[in-house]
C-alpha cells in the first residue's frame, strides 16, 4: 500500500533521512521510533508529498507522489509535528474547511463531521477560537482533520504528545478500531505506546533505519525478557542465590533489597528459555517464603536505547 | 476551483476574524476622505471629477497593501500551518491564488466603500462616470499588482515586518518608476530606450492612462502580466522556503 524506496533528504550539511526503504501494507499499524533528530519527521514530510526528497520515491496504492499530488494527497490523512492549526479559526469552522478542501460530498460533510468530534471529543469547545484551546484539545483538533475524509493511509506525527491519560487511552483504541482497513504510521517517544498499538516498529537513527521488527520481537532482546522478580520473606541468606544461577534457563541473579526479613531479587532467563517452572520448583523444595513472584516481558526502552547507540546491530 | 473557493473564504474569514480587515478598510476610507477634501482641495478645484481622488491612491496603496498582504503566507509559515496546508489535494496554484484573491477582495470592499465620495460628486456636478469607472477598475487593477509583490515577500520572510518594509519598499520602485522626477534623472544619461523601459514598467503610467477614462488593452495586460509574475515567483519561493 505504501511503499518508500531509497528516500534521502539533506539540509545543507545535515543528512536528515538517508535511503530509507520500507513498505507497509494495509492492516499493519506502523511505529516510527528514534531518538530526537533521527529523521521521523523529515519522513513523514515526505511520504505526505510536503518536503519533495533528494532523491528516492514515495507510492501510495501504486501511485508516485511526485508524478500525481494531488491524487495522492486526498488518499492521506496526516497529523504534522505540534499539530499546527489556523488560530483564529474554530474547530468548527476548520473541520468545515478541510471537508471543503477535501471535497466531501455537500451531504455528507454535516455527518462526518459530527462524526469526528464526538470520537476526539471536542464538541465542548466547538466555537472557541483554536488559539484560545488547550494543547491536547489542539491535539484533538489536528486528528479530527486527519481522519475527516476516512483515509487510507494515515500518518501520525506524534498523535498522544500532550494527551491526558484518558485521551491517550482512547486515541489508542481509534487506532486500534480503523487499524484493519487502513495503514497507520505513527511516530512516538512513548513506548509503552508501541507496545498498545503499533503491530510493526521500525527504529531510526541519524537519518537511517536501524532495526525492522515487531514490539515482540524487539522486547525479545532485552535483558528483562522472561525475567522473573521474587520477593521472598527471609533474609537473604536464606535464599540459594547459586541454585538459582545453576539452573539451566538462568542467565543471570540480582538481588535489590536485602533485610533481615525481606530479599527482592530477580532472575534473568538465557535467550528463548522461560523459567517460571523452574524457579518454582526450586522455591517449594527448600521450602522459600515466596510472597511474590512475577515475570517480565522485556523493556522496549533498554532495547530502544541499545539499538539507537549503536551498541546492538 | 473547489479548492480556491475554501482558500478564499478561510483567508477572507481570516482577515475579518481579527482586525485587519476592519483596520484596513477604515484607514482606507479615512484616508480617501482626508486626502481628496483636503489635500486635493476637491471643492475648491470646482471640477466634478475624482482625479484628485483617484491621485492619492497610488500612494495609499505604498503602505496599505503591503499591510494586508505580509500576513498570507508568513503566518503559514511561522505557524506551521503551511504544512497543512499544502498537505490536503491543493495545488500550489490554487493555494497561492486563493489566498490573493481573498487580499485583494479585503481591498476591492475598500474602494467601494469610498462610494459616498462618488455620490458626493454626482450630487454636486455632472460629472463622466464612464471615466470614473474605468478609474476604479484601475485602482483595482493596480491594487492586485501591489498584492502580488506584497504576497511575494511575504512568502520570502517568516517575519511579517520584514515583508511589510520590504514589499512597500519594492512598491515604491514599482511607482516611483513613472515619476516625472526619476525620469528626468534616468533622461539626463540613459538612451530612450531605457528611459521608455522605466516608465512603461510603472504602476503610475499605467494607472493614470486608465484614469484619464480609457481602458486601454495594453494597461490591462500590464497589470494582469504583473499579478501573474509576482505570483508564479511567490509559487516558486514557496517551494523553496517552505521546509525552513
Ligand atoms: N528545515 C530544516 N532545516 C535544517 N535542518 C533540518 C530541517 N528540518 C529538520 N532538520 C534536521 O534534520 C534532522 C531530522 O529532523 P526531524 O525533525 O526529522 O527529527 P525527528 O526524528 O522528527 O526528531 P524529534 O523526535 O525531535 O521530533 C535534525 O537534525 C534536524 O535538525
Ligand atoms: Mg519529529
Amino acid at each position: 500500500m505504501v511503499e518508500i524506496e531509497g528516500l534521502t533528504k539533506r539540509f545543507r550539511a545535515v543528512t536528515a533521512v538517508d535511503d530509507v526503504s520500507f513498505a507497509v501494507e494495509r492492516g499493519e499499524v506502523l511505529g516510527f521510533l528514534g531518538p530526537n533528530g533521527a529523521g521521523k519527521s523529515t519522513t513523514m514530510k515526505m511520504i505526505t508529498g510536503f518536503l519533495a526528497p533528494d532523491a528516492g520515491t514515495v507510492r501510495i496504492a501504486g501511485r508516485d507522489i511526485g508524478e500525481e499530488p494531488v491524487a495522492v494527497k486526498s488518499g492521506i490523512g496526516y497529523l504534522p509535528e505540534g499539530a499546527p492549526l489556523y488560530s483564529d479559526m474554530t474547530p468548527g469552522t476548520f473541520l468545515a474547511f478541510v471537508a471543503e478542501v477535501r471535497g466531501l460530498a455537500p451531504a455528507r460533510r454535516r455527518a462526518r463531521i459530527e462524526e469526528v468530534i464526538d470520537m476526539v471529543h471536542i464538541g465542548s469547545v466547538l466555537n472557541q477560537p483554536i488559539e484560545t484551546l488547550s494543547k491536547g484539545f489542539k491535539r484533538r483538533v489536528g486528528l479530527a482533520q486527519a481522519v475527516l475524509h476516512d483515509p487510507q493511509v494515515l500518518i501520525l506525527d506524534e498523535p498522544t504528545d500532550g494527551l491526558d491519560p484518558n485521551q491517550k487511552h482512547e486515541v489508542r483504541n481509534l487506532i486500534r478500531g480503523m487499524a484493519s482497513e487502513k495503514v497507520i504510521v505513527l511516530s512516538t517517544h512513548i513506548l509503552e505506546e508501541v507496545e498498545a498499538v503499533c503491530t510493526r516498529a521500525i527504529i531510526v537513527s541519524r537519518g537511517r533505519v536501524v532495526s525492522d521488527s515487531t514490539p515482540q520481537a524487539l522486547m525479545e532482546r532485552s535483558r528483562h525478557h522472561n525475567a522473573l522478580s521474587l520477593v521472598v520473606d527471609q533474609a537473604l541468606s536464606a535464599v540459594d542465590l547459586e541454585a538459582l544461577e545453576a539452573l539451566p534457563p538462568a542467565a543471570a541473579v540480582e538481588v535489590s533489597v536485602r533485610s533481615e526479613s525481606r530479599t527482592e531479587l530477580r532472575i534473568f532467563a538465557k535467550a528463548g528459555c522461560s523459567l517460571v517452572e523452574e524457579v518454582g520448583a526450586l522455591a517449594r523444595e527448600r521450602g522459600w517464603l515466596l510472597t511474590e513472584m512475577h515475570g517480565e516481558r522485556g523493556r522496549l526502552d533498554e532495547v530502544f536505547r541499545e539499538i539507537t547507540s549503536g551498541q546492538l546491530s | 476551483m473547489r479548492a480556491i473557493r475554501a482558500i478564499f473564504k478561510r483567508e477572507l474569514g481570516g482577515y475579518f476574524a481579527t482586525p485587519i480587515a476592519y483596520v484596513f478598510l477604515t484607514i482606507f476610507v479615512l484616508l480617501c476622505g482626508v486626502f481628496t477634501f483636503y489635500l486635493g482641495r476637491f471643492i475648491e478645484l470646482g471640477q466634478a471629477d475624482l482625479q484628485s481622488f483617484f491621485l492619492f491612491h497610488p500612494w495609499l496603496y505604498l503602505f496599505l497593501i503591503p499591510a494586508l498582504a505580509m500576513r498570507l503566507w508568513a503566518e503559514e509559515r511561522r505557524g506551521g500551518t503551511i504544512e497543512l496546508l499544502l498537505t490536503l489535494p491543493v495545488t500550489m496554484t490554487q493555494a497561492v491564488l486563493g489566498k490573493f484573491f481573498a487580499a485583494w477582495a479585503v481591498a476591492v470592499v475598500a474602494l467601494a466603500l469610498t462610494a459616498p465620495i462618488w455620490l458626493t460628486v454626482n450630487y454636486l456636478g455632472d460629472p463622466d462616470n464612464g471615466v470614473i469607472l474605468a478609474a476604479y477598475i484601475g485602482s483595482a487593477l493596480m491594487a492586485g499588482a501591489f498584492l502580488a509583490i506584497g504576497t511575494c515577500f511575504s512568502a520570502l520572510c517568516k517575519n511579517q515586518v520584514i515583508a511589510f518594509v520590504l514589499s512597500a519598499a519594492a512598491c515604491l520602485a514599482f511607482v516611483l518608476s513613472g515619476y516625472p522626477l526619476v525620469l528626468e534623472f534616468f533622461g539626463a544619461w540613459a538612451p530612450a530606450v531605457v528611459v521608455e523601459a522605466v516608465s512603461s514598467l510603472s504602476f503610475l503610467t499605467h494607472f493614470n492612462a486608465i484614469a484619464r477614462g480609457v481602458i486601454d488593452l495594453r494597461d490591462v495586460v500590464y497589470f494582469v502580466s504583473m499579478i501573474a509574475f509576482w505570483l508564479y515567483a511567490t509559487a516558486l519561493v514557496i517551494d523553496l522556503k517552505k521546509g525552513r
